[in-house]
């Protein structure tokens, strides 16, 4: 299990909120290089699911590890886990570069300033070379004009392009993406989803929850069909879209489509 | 990558006038008419005193300037954990910022500047061990007491407008700092304090402002600001309308500098559609 090439492993994963049960025993490994599509209705727990991964969400039993490090938890006293090294979580974070559906850009800070910032203050960069990485990044993702504006003056797509150069600042060892064109204006879409393919096709590791179903098929490697909290079914694009076995799986395409 | 979507705009007040605009008719009788009645003041009222009191008055408003900015500094100092406190401390700390606020805001400031002077300034010289202290130079003046009065009164105001300035910062925002490792210091520091105080300015602004309203009490327990030195102007002289015009005007032009002081940081981050 605890192999370099394994970069995210999730065992057995559990999540209640109070009475209601979200993940009900979800397991899920991810090599260097795969890319992986979570898929499901809404309420199935996939972004619930991404969430646990880095401990935004904190699971209520399971294991999970990053890079083959598990992350060390202990009980909270009201029958869920919390970290139990706070330190470890922030440093496991620092490998994890999350992407948001609602952008979650620093409102105060310019798109610069949002993307130099963990480089800096997290991983304690210097800011010459922070700004270097940083304006590479805005260059690759087409917003190094936009460097000293702030995000309430961009659109939403520039505003999840900056989000992802923010995300890969960080030079994280998996890009986490969170329903990341869901809030968007359709035509602003593919402009976003351009910048995720090209991650994609240089072997990044990623796990996407994603509401394009043409978009995970094109560019994930492994895809995993999630349904009130358990994987239902999960394979290679082709099997889970070519030819479906479980009943919800062929009807919740359908209805995609 | 297409950049045709939306063009970020530069920032454009359109709510402050353009120089043009003050060349319109009616703008030009306006301000004639003010020039007319600030000559008619200047000529037909009595202004010979002025000049012997000119230093009294220069020395009282650097003391209403002085009381203004030392409380505004120490208050926001203390505001902030106040704010904090309220939005995530456990309940015992929540509990006695948030009645604190209540009982301070819900009193006169005058009153509560009166029992601490008179109150508490006259219990202190009771106790030899106060009266022996390092601190009693200071507090046998009226001074400490003006600005813990005035401190204590701005901090609870601004604790409330924290309070609402914190909790109003997206939780996304914060969010995003703990997904990128951030520790609770350093998100605090770097996204949460910052953006809080951002979102407060405008109403921070309005705030000072009414502090600096708030100075003149300070003349009732004998600090010597420039209210009293006009109150002593108008003792001596007899005169009733020329000190406390001349003191209008003066209050009138360190609010206008305030006012502009915090537009302009106001302004360094802009908002769009503000």
């Amino acid at each position: 299990m605890t192999d370099a090439a394994q970069a995210i492993a999730v065992t057995d994963l559990h999540k209640c909120f109070g009475p209601l049960e979200v993940l009900k025993g979800v397991s899920l490994s991810a090599l260097q290089g795969d890319v992986i599509a979570i898929i499901g209705g809404s309420g199935s727990g996939k972004s619930t699911l991404l969430r646990c991964i880095n401990m935004l969400e904190l699971p209520s039993a399971g294991q999970i590890s990053v890079h083959g490090e598990e992350i060390r938890m202990k009980p909270d006293g009201h029958g869920g886990l919390m970290p139990a090294d706070r330190k470890q979580v922030q440093r496991i974070r620092t490998q994890l570069g999350m992407v948001f559906q609602s952008f979650n850009l620093w409102q105060h800070m310019t798109i610069l300033q949002n993307v130099i910032e963990a480089p800096v203050h997290v991983l304690g960069k210097t800011k010459a070379e922070a700004i270097e990485t940083a304006e590479a990044l805005l260059r690759r993702v087409g917003l190094y004009e936009k460097r000293d504006a702030y995000p309430a003056f961009l659109s939403g797509g520039q505003q999840q392009r900056a989000a992802i150069a923010r995300a890969l600042a960080i030079q994280p060892l998996v890009m986490l993406f969170d329903e990341p064109t869901s809030a968007l204006d359709p035509e602003l879409v593919g402009e976003v989803l351009s910048v995720i393919g090209d991650l994609a096709r240089e072997k990044r590791t990623m796990v996407l929850v994603t509401h394009e179903m043409k978009f995970a098929r094109d560019v994930a490697n492994h895809i995993v069909f999630l349904h009130n909290g358990v994987i239902e079914e999960q394979g290679p694009p082709e099997a889970i879209f070519g030819a479906p076995k479980s009943e919800r799986l062929k009807k919740f395409i359908s209805s995609i489509h | 990558m297409t950049d045709e979507t939306t063009h970020a705009l530069a920032y454009t007040p359109e709510d402050l006038p353009r120089k043009d605009s003050f060349l319109k008719p009616h703008r030009i009788v306006l301000m004639l008419l003010f020039a007319a009645l600030v000559v008619a003041v200047a000529v037909f009222m009595r202004w010979d005193w002025l000049p012997r009191y000119l230093p009294r008055l220069g020395s009282g408003i650097l003391v209403s300037l002085a009381m203004l900015f030392s409380t505004a500094i120490l208050g926001f100092l203390l505001a902030v954990p106040l704010g904090l406190a309220q939005v995530t401390g456990p309940w015992f700390f929540k509990a006695p910022a948030r009645i604190f606020c209540t009982v301070i805001r819900g009193t006169p400031l005058l009153l509560q500047l009166w029992l601490l002077y008179y109150g508490l300034g006259s219990l202190f010289p009771q106790f030899p061990a106060i009266r022996q202290s390092f601190l009693w130079p200071y507090l046998r003046e009226a001074w400490p007491y003006g600005v813990a009065a005035l401190t204590v009164s701005f901090a609870a105001y601004e604790g409330e407008v924290m309070r609402g300035a914190f909790a109003g910062v997206p939780s996304g925002e914060l969010e995003a700092a703990r997904a990128y490792g951030m520790s609770r210091w350093t998100m605090f520091r770097r996204i949460w304090l910052p953006r809080a105080i951002h979102r407060a300015l405008p109403t921070l602004n309005g705030e000072t402002v009414l502090q600096l309203k708030s100075t003149p009490l300070v003349a009732t327990i004998t600090v010597v600001d420039v209210y009293a030195v006009i109150s002593k102007v108008r003792q001596e002289t007899y005169l009733t309308y020329e000190p406390l015009l001349l003191l209008a005007a003066i209050y009138m032009c360190l609010t206008g500098i305030l006012v502009v002081a915090f537009r302009y940081f106001e302004n360094r981050i802009p908002t769009r559609g503000a």
